[in-house]
């Protein structure tokens, strides 16, 4: 290929030049997301080596006796982003469906866009209306996050499953038509098997994004320390919201508990991405398979 | 690579703080100029003389750093300050890593963090007092009374009911209604539950059970909120609420507070005057490092506590260190005038005077 490019003369350095672009900024994405990697993990050990593997499995978060145990956080992040998921999949598939199934041609662009509007809300404009609007009835509590949390994963979540839905070929639909199914019968039966592995991926996408949300959280879910429980209207705590609220007056050993509170949620995270990740390749795959 | 490093996480923790900031709790964040007057701009801007000076730390001397700056800076051209904000911890830290000039405290750093230092030793200057309210949201209650041991078995949840004979004996002849307490506290960490905490396991006589610090295990039916007007929101929005919030916050969100007891056995009501009062009654040391809570003193308010600058005795900037010095005489001297007006109480006189003494220490 190379030789094929020498042949047209200035194509070259052009060549060499986008190729020395494209590797370098690979390389830096690389190279800082290693170093962030590297610095919290070092700035994490102090705490692993005072606590070991309590604080993997101790419910209390103490700075003032310096213990610390990562678990309730754990518990209050996995919690809160499993009520926005119940909430939101609901709606975002419904709304998902609507845009693509359903809803008149002139109301489709307005409705796609009203969504992804919802997406460029600051969290923080989020989290207080949650405060003045959520917590004077549900209290500062693991609800309310999570109700705040299913909102702003709406739009992620909508949006991807739209353009699963809409891969759907249209051939596969007219087929189920034909065979004299409803509207309904025809989503499950062409719709649903087509695109399932895809809304799997969009909903892991939207619990990525609510897992991570630090500040609406932080401000909405009432930051009780060391509460594992599943009373949805008792105030608890997340491991971003703890990380945000604490940083500021924490020493040494808070710090280094709150790092390493970061660097849990950082390999969560990332989990819950490639498995997201992995899925959506995988039906992308079978959806472009069965195209042909 | 490792200052581009250390610049992207930089940028990274200040937008932590202004998220934090967007709350409520302070406006500015460090990138930003501190008030709109300290925003206006200079004539011949380019020229050599000119003096930046950063600063971060305690928001509980921000509103006072923000007037100060604002009135200083108008008076001498060449020089622009910048207080950040972002809390004591984060002052004290910055001014460990040099990224600051000064810092704001309301508490001292510990030994260990000291000697990690990178500028050597520093001095404490004292800039004012201020007193944390307990204020509360009880209809026909206009003024309550609370002893230490009262305040600290309501605050540790030991007391639930607003008519518990304990309230009812600090409080002769009031009629407490019968309806549940709701403890309102801090969500973010903070110098202001440290000071509080502290002065609860300093004066409570044992009642206190939860320890002190920054950061509480307050139980779980209690709410938090973020910044004192996070505290002040939920105490003015929650019949039966009461949460400990610094006077000019619980003014603003027009609260009631309560008169608390002091040593003499008096109930003295939070003002500037008291909290003033509460400085004339404490021991002080020679490095400046004092605690003027549960101070001694007929007309003290117990709960006072108190914000330095904290500055190297040797800054390392060389240029700046005649600015830092004139600005550092003002917060002493005239800039003391302004905080009454501000809701804190300015130094004792005899503080003050080891104060100004103090500035001779410094180099440059």
């Amino acid at each position: 290929m190379a030789r094929a490019l020498d042949l047209r003369g200035r194509g070259d350095g052009a060549d060499r030049a986008f190729r020395g672009l494209a590797v370098g900024a690979a390389t830096v994405v690389l190279v800082v997301l290693g170093l962030i990697a590297a610095t919290m993990t070092r700035r994490a050990l102090p705490v692993l080596e005072h606590m070991g593997p309590g604080f993997f499995t101790s419910t209390r978060w103490s700075p003032a006796d310096e213990e610390f145990g990562a678990l309730p956080f754990v518990w209050g992040t996995l919690y809160t982003a499993a009520i926005a998921i119940v909430i939101a999949v609901p709606v975002s598939l419904g709304v998902a469906l609507f845009i693509t199934q359903l809803a008149p041609q002139r109301l489709k662009r307005p409705l796609v866009y009203l969504v992804d509007l919802l997406a460029v809300v600051p969290s923080v404009v989020f989290g207080l209306w949650g405060i003045l609007v959520l917590s004077p009835h549900l209290g500062r509590s693991f609800l309310t996050a999570g109700i705040i949390l299913a909102i702003m994963i709406i739009p992620i979540i909508t949006s991807l499953s739209r353009e699963v839905i809409e891969t759907t070929p249209q051939p596969e639909k007219e087929a189920a038509y034909g065979l004299g199914a409803t509207r309904w019968e025809m989503i499950l039966a062409s719709v649903w098997p087509h695109s399932k592995g895809g809304l799997v991926g969009a909903v892991m996408l939207g619990l990525g994004r609510a897992m991570g949300e630090t500040i609406a959280a932080a401000l909405v879910i009432g930051s009780a320390l060391g509460q594992i429980t599943v009373d949805p209207l008792a105030p608890g705590n997340s491991m971003p919201a703890v990380i945000a609220n604490e940083w500021g007056e924490a020493d040494e050993l808070h710090k280094s508990a709150l790092i390493a509170l970061a660097v849990l949620l950082f390999i969560i995270t990332i989990i819950v991405n490639l498995v997201a990740s992995s899925i959506v390749r995988r039906s992308m795959a079978r959806t472009a398979g069965r195209r042909t | 690579m490792t200052q581009k490093m250390s610049v992207l996480l930089c940028l990274a923790l200040a937008a932590c703080g202004s998220k934090k900031d967007a709350a409520g709790t302070d406006p500015g964040s460090s990138a930003t100029p501190a008030t709109p007057g300290s925003a206006t701009p200079r004539a011949g801007g380019g020229g050599g003389g000119n003096v930046d000076l950063d600063a971060s730390g305690s928001t509980f001397q921000k509103t006072y750093q923000e007037s100060a700056i604002e009135a200083f800076t108008k008076a001498h051209n060449g020089i622009k300050i910048n207080y950040g904000g972002g809390g004591s911890g984060k002052g004290r830290q910055d001014l460990s890593d040099l990224v600051v000039d000064f810092a704001g405290t309301d508490s001292l750093f510990k030994d260990a963090d000291l000697a990690k230092a990178k500028g050597g030793a520093v001095l404490y200057f004292p800039v004012l007092l201020g007193p944390i309210t307990l204020a509360y949201n009880l209809d026909g209650v206009d003024k309550l009374q609370l002893s230490p041991a009262t305040a600290a078995k309501i605050f540790d949840r030991e007391i639930k009911r607003w008519n518990d004979p304990a309230i009812a004996a600090d409080n002769p002849g009031a009629k407490l209604p019968d309806a549940d307490i709701v403890v309102a506290h801090r969500a973010d960490g903070s110098g202001t539950t440290d000071n509080f905490t502290k002065y609860l396991d300093k004066a409570s006589g044992g009642a206190w059970k939860l320890k002190s610090g920054s950061t509480v295990e307050w139980p779980a039916d209690t709410q938090a909120g973020q910044g004192n007007a996070g505290v002040a929101q939920i105490v003015k929005s929650t019949k039966g609420a009461i949460g400990y919030v610094d006077l000019s916050d619980a003014k603003a969100s027009a609260l009631h507070y309560a008169n608390v007891k002091n040593q003499a056995g008096k109930f003295i009501e939070p003002t500037a005057a008291s909290a003033s009062a509460a400085g004339d009654g404490i021991d002080v040391k020679d490095d400046l490092t004092f605690s003027a809570l549960d101070a001694k003193g007929d007309a003290a308010y117990p709960i006072t506590y108190q914000s330095w600058v904290v500055v190297y005795a040797k800054t390392n900037k060389a240029e700046h260190a005649a600015a830092l010095k004139q600005y550092l005489q003002y917060l002493l001297t005239d800039g003391q005038k302004m905080l009454p007006e501000l809701d804190f109480a300015p130094l004792p006189k005899s503080l003050q005077d080891k104060a100004i003494a103090q500035l001779g220490k410094l180099a440059g």
